[in-house]
């Protein structure tokens, strides 16, 4: 019956558009390829795979995610692993999937012309990830909406609890960001746990949204959408340099900070690609661009220039940041949870 | 033994001992050979993987009518060779996995880890396809549906692909609501989440705490379902009832929000009334309206879904008011029945299924939203979201997920069953082929003055929103800097010349390529499988109808949220393990997006008089031919639908592709959501219009490519637009 031939015509369609689809991801990756998942912004992750193939030949596949997402894709992925190289992102969960193994150790020849910062990540992680930039956490403000409606200049976390800044303060969901857990992890660092989720609790009340990614607080200040926003202090200087008026602030009672990662990952199937990728972005020309895609970080490799925008470290008052145990999934998952039943469900 | 069958055996025999049953690695580089012998079932099974050799039993036992023709009992043996052939690739499938047993039992039993093997390839698909055909053939022989083997094949191969895509992943991440983070059985788990306080809590009503996020949403689906089926309704009496001048016009902007990707409408509303938004600019400095956030929230999402979902409940609703027959208003008025009693009593009870329909396509659609929670959600939560941060939050909580989604699920199910009940076995039928010689009806005062108080407010905002979308596309920042630039454009779209010919360097031509390709492969697949479907469903009687009509309906009744984290369950491992490919993307799609070619068919074959197939019989054409020539281009308006539709959707979904995307295959939507999320809102903005013309366009060289069916009627086609049609998700 031609109705058959019809059948047959149809599925062989289907199978070869199914074929096509498989052999195009197929021949994709077999030119000497690099799978990347990058944490950063969008600008710099494309300026980084960019210049990549145009040094290398090698075609770069790159996926931006946040931090959390890139962590739950590894993790979930894990028995049979589609990416190479994880490169950028808060170093929690880069630490905490060396924690899990499933990322690989590896000693770049690169390693002697790191700063001592991001050559400890890598100690901590026994080799399994390592610093590429660092960035404070700090806060800013809109300089128009302060003036306009006579709120003095908040200069120390203390600060932002004043009624004033009541429903003005906007800071990201730890749940969801990581900026937002530095913040959690650095509070109770400073204050003690007790006195810390005091503060937050006070903090809540002045919290107008949780947003869901971490650099969000810093573009609604610029918009003007929220007078005050915490976040890391490269991505409000970002918003300072693109002419919006806001000021950062560096608090007065110190902060803390994130050391931006990079790690392998473990089963990779372009391994040698990937520990190219990975000497190379230890270098001080590819660690350059990050301050031409507009993130101005303090980068890890101790002849890169560092952006003349970026919050000078030695202006702030940096914590002695314990790495180790605020990055670990048991005391990570207990403050969170913590702060879901305390702070998140608080009436304002 | 008809030809048909003998090659399926034959295909059977190709796919196990010439084609590779594995997939690939995707690293390697492949020659010739590995697509042939080297890596078949047959090579592999000789050579260690001895589980594969069982299934030469069934392939053997396929050839016995292929040597004896003639005999009576051949509908038994391909019977019993297409059961176990399924049945043994199945269990070596779910066995044996990549890392060793995959069962409990088997490792107390055998030891560990146990052999292991990767994700099926063509040659398994093709062997199990042939199994699955085989099987169908031998019922037909048995003589089920009347002994037509195309039609048990068809039904066959559409409850196997229905199988695979819909009841293994859902079964999936159902199942995980039962286990803990580890993987373990623990049903009290289940219960501990499923009671949490954050879903069910009532506090909001007793005092100023939040609400559980389970109320949340139901709260919102009502509101978004009432909301678009009265402004559809305003609209669609406006459109067909009145002399309203601007009808093209409505109708244009009917289309607008539906090729839009809905957070971008989100997005335009912050413009517009976020505190420093546009608007509220305006209100402060000319009225001293004082600026706040009200928009985050409630509010917001409300306004934002009730923007993007409107035009559906409209579409829905202008065909059934189209079809109402106006010689039943006539009867009334002739009773001397007032027109507003007429209106009440004869017009607005004969709307019933529609209003049914946009009320439910609503709520549905309020659900499965993703984009505008999360750019407008503020501090209010809805199970969409709050299931993608539970699967990629710090938490990491897929038992999590599972539960949120399994009450997801149950409010979808239970508004198709409220609106099944609500709309009974009355009978709607209104378009007979019977001529109808009456006029409608003038609408009575006060439901077009309401009509209009309603829809024209409503054109004007919508209007506005749009205005932001394209301004906001071609200015520096919008809402702080409004010089005119093409930055978003240069940056999501630049294109580079270099020695070695064009470089496209911009940041969104990856997603941007892969969008246009997986849009591409899952329109035609959608519209081939659901109109067959339909096909099936209209022309054909069988047992299990009902069911089988039920099954097609399940993937429409899953939020995408839910489909998208059960196939990354499902689909990473072996048997099959396809995340990562753009194979995953297209089959999310089709069955996403099947059931409005099964809708639409359904429609427009039921309208189509069977008399016209066996007239082409009767003159001695084929029955192919009489697919070609009679059938098919009478199916035109519902070809149509289904690929516009399905092609509109693989480019605007965010929620179910959000976890299935790669590298390779990153989504524009999701590209998009990411520069929201990050608040460069120029770069997104620019990014959907461009989009939004390529969906245009699309539409365009569809209409042109299929073309218009050409029905011999004085009067204007009664037969539903084709964008009528595509209304249903």
């Amino acid at each position: 019956m031609n109705v058959k031939k019809n059948l047959v015509a149809a599925t062989m369609l289907a199978g070869t558009m199914t074929a096509l689809s498989f052999m195009s991801a197929g021949t994709a990756q077999a030119q000497g390829a690099l799978v990347m998942y990058c944490g950063v912004q969008e600008e710099w992750c494309r300026a980084m795979t960019t210049a990549f193939e145009r040094e290398t030949g090698i075609k770069v596949s790159m996926t931006r995610k946040s931090a959390g997402e890139v962590y739950a894709q590894v993790k979930a992925e894990a028995a049979n692993p589609r990416a190479d190289i994880w490169w950028g992102g808060t170093g929690d969960p880069h630490m905490q999937a060396a924690e899990e193994g499933i990322t690989e150790e590896y000693k770049s020849p690169k390693m002697g012309e790191l700063q001592d910062w991001a050559v400890r990540q890598w100690e901590q992680s026994k080799g399994r990830t390592v610093g590429i930039y660092s960035g404070a956490l700090g806060f800013g403000y809109n300089t128009d909406l302060v003036k306009s409606n006579n709120i003095p200049e908040p200069k120390c976390w203390a600060d932002l609890l004043k009624p004033e800044l009541k429903d003005e303060v906007q800071v990201a969901d730890p749940n969801s960001s990581g900026t937002a857990y530095t913040l959690l992890a650095t509070i109770v660092q400073i204050m003690g746990e007790d006195k810390g989720f005091e503060y937050l609790k006070a903090l809540h009340k002045n919290v107008n949204q949780y947003t869901k990614s971490g650099a969000a607080p810093a573009k609604a200040m610029a918009l003007g959408e929220t007078t005050a926003g915490i976040a890391f202090m490269h991505d409000i200087v970002t918003m300072v340099v693109d002419k919006a008026p806001v000021k950062v602030v560096a608090p007065c009672e110190g902060t803390g900070y994130e050391i931006g990662s990079m790690s392998l990952i473990k089963g990779a199937k372009n391994m040698d690609n990937a520990k190219k990728f990975y000497d190379w972005a230890l270098t001080a020309d590819a660690q350059k661009l990050g301050a031409d895609a507009k993130s101005y970080q303090v980068p890890s490799n101790k002849s890169t220039p560092i952006p003349p925008q970026s919050p000078k470290l030695s202006d702030i008052k940096l914590i002695n940041f314990d790495f180790a145990k605020y990055g670990s999934s048991a005391e990570r998952k207990r403050l969170l949870s913590k702060w879901d039943n305390e702070v998140k469900n608080l009436p304002k | 033994m008809s030809r048909a069958t003998l090659g399926w055996i034959v295909l059977s025999w190709v796919g196990f001992a010439l084609l590779p049953w594995y997939g690939f690695d995707r690293t390697a580089v492949l020659t010739l050979t590995d697509y042939f012998v080297s890596g078949s079932a047959l090579i592999h099974g000789l050579g260690g993987a001895w589980w594969l050799l069982p299934i030469l039993v069934p392939l053997c036992m396929a050839l016995a009518p292929v040597f004896r023709p003639a005999a009576q009992t051949n509908g038994n043996w391909l019977i019993a060779s297409g059961l176990l052939g399924l049945a043994l690739i199945v269990v070596q499938g779910f066995s044996i996995g990549l890392n060793g047993w995959m069962l409990d039992i088997l490792r107390g039993l055998f030891g560990e880890p146990g052999p292991s093997q990767a994700g099926m390839g063509y040659g398994a698909a093709l062997t199990a396809t042939a199994f699955l055909i085989v099987l169908c053939h031998g019922l037909a022989a048995h003589g089920w549906c009347r002994g037509d083997a195309f039609v048990t094949s068809s039904i066959g191969v559409v409850i196997a692909l229905i199988a695979v895509f819909v009841f293994f992943p859902v079964t999936t991440i159902l199942a995980s609501a039962f286990a803990d983070n580890s993987g373990n059985f623990a049903p009290f788990e289940f219960f501990g989440k499923f009671m949490d306080r954050s879903i069910w809590g009532l506090d909001c009503l007793s005092s100023n705490l939040r609400c559980g996020v389970a109320w949340n949403t139901l709260f919102l689906g009502l509101l978004v379902g009432v909301g678009t089926t009265a402004l559809g309704l305003a609209f669609a009496l406006i459109a067909t009832r009145t002399e309203f001048r601007f009808k093209k016009l409505l109708r244009v902007m009917s289309v607008l929000p539906i090729i839009t990707p809905p957070f971008v409408i989100g997005l335009a509303l912050i413009l517009l009334f976020g505190r420093s938004g546009a608007l509220s600019n305006v209100l402060w400095e000319w009225f001293g309206v004082p600026r706040s956030r009200w928009i985050y929230g409630l509010p917001g999402v409300l306004i934002a879904q009730l923007l993007a979902f409107t035009p559906i409940a409209f579409l829905v609703l202008i065909g059934v008011v189209q079809g109402i027959s106006p010689t039943l208003e006539e009867a009334s008025q002739t009773l001397r029945a007032k027109s507003w009693t007429t209106f009440w009593t004869v017009t607005l009870p004969l709307m019933r299924p529609g209003l049914a329909n946009a009320f439910l396509l609503g709520f549905v659609e309020s659900l499965a939203d993703f984009g505008n929670p999360l750019v407008l959600g503020g501090n209010y939560e809805v199970l969409s979201t709050k299931i993608f941060f539970a699967v990629v939050g710090a938490q990491q909580d897929q038992g999590r997920a599972a539960v949120l989604s399994i009450i997801l699920l149950a409010f979808t199910l239970g508004a198709f069953w409220l609106q099944h009940a609500w709309l009974g076995k009355k009978v709607y039928t209104t378009v007979t082929g019977k001529g109808d010689a009456g006029i409608p009806l003038p609408l009575p005062r006060r439901v077009a003055l309401a009509s209009y108080f309603t829809a024209i407010p409503w054109a004007s905002f919508t209007v506005a929103v749009y205005a932001v979308i394209v301004v906001g596309a071609f200015v520096r920042s919008m809402g702080r800097d409004y010089t005119p630039t093409l930055e978003h454009f240069l940056t999501a779209f630049r294109v580079e010349s270099s020695d070695s010919g064009f470089y496209f360097s911009g940041s969104a031509w990856d997603s941007f390529f892969a969008t246009v390709k997986v849009a591409a492969l899952s329109a035609p697949l959608t519209a081939a499988i659901g109109l067959l479907t339909a096909y099936l469903l209209t022309r054909q009687r069988f047992s299990g109808q009902r069911a089988f009509e039920f099954g097609t309906l399940l993937s429409f009744a899953i939020p995408g949220t839910v489909v998208g984290v059960s196939y990354i369950l499902a689909f990473n491992v072996p048997p099959i393990e396809i995340t990562g490919t753009g194979f995953i993307l297209v089959m999310c799609f089709v069955f996403r997006n099947m059931p409005v070619g099964v809708r639409s068919g359904i429609a427009t074959l039921s309208q189509i008089d069977k008399s016209l197939d066996e007239a082409s019989l009767t003159l001695g054409a084929g029955s192919s031919t009489t697919m070609r020539r009679i059938v098919l281009p009478l199916l035109r308006p519902a070809i149509v639908a289904s690929l516009v539709y399905s092609f509109v959707r693989a480019m605007t979904a965010v929620s179910a592709v959000i976890f299935l995307v790669t590298a390779e295959y990153n989504m524009a939507t999701t590209y998009i959501v990411g520069r929201v999320e990050a608040g460069e809102f120029g770069l997104a903005i620019a990014y959907s219009t461009v989009l939004i013309l390529v969906m245009l366009l699309a539409i365009v060289a569809i209409q042109l490519a299929v073309g218009e069916r050409r029905l011999g009627r004085r009067s204007a086609s009664t037969a539903p637009s084709p964008v009528a049609v595509q209304a249903v998700p």
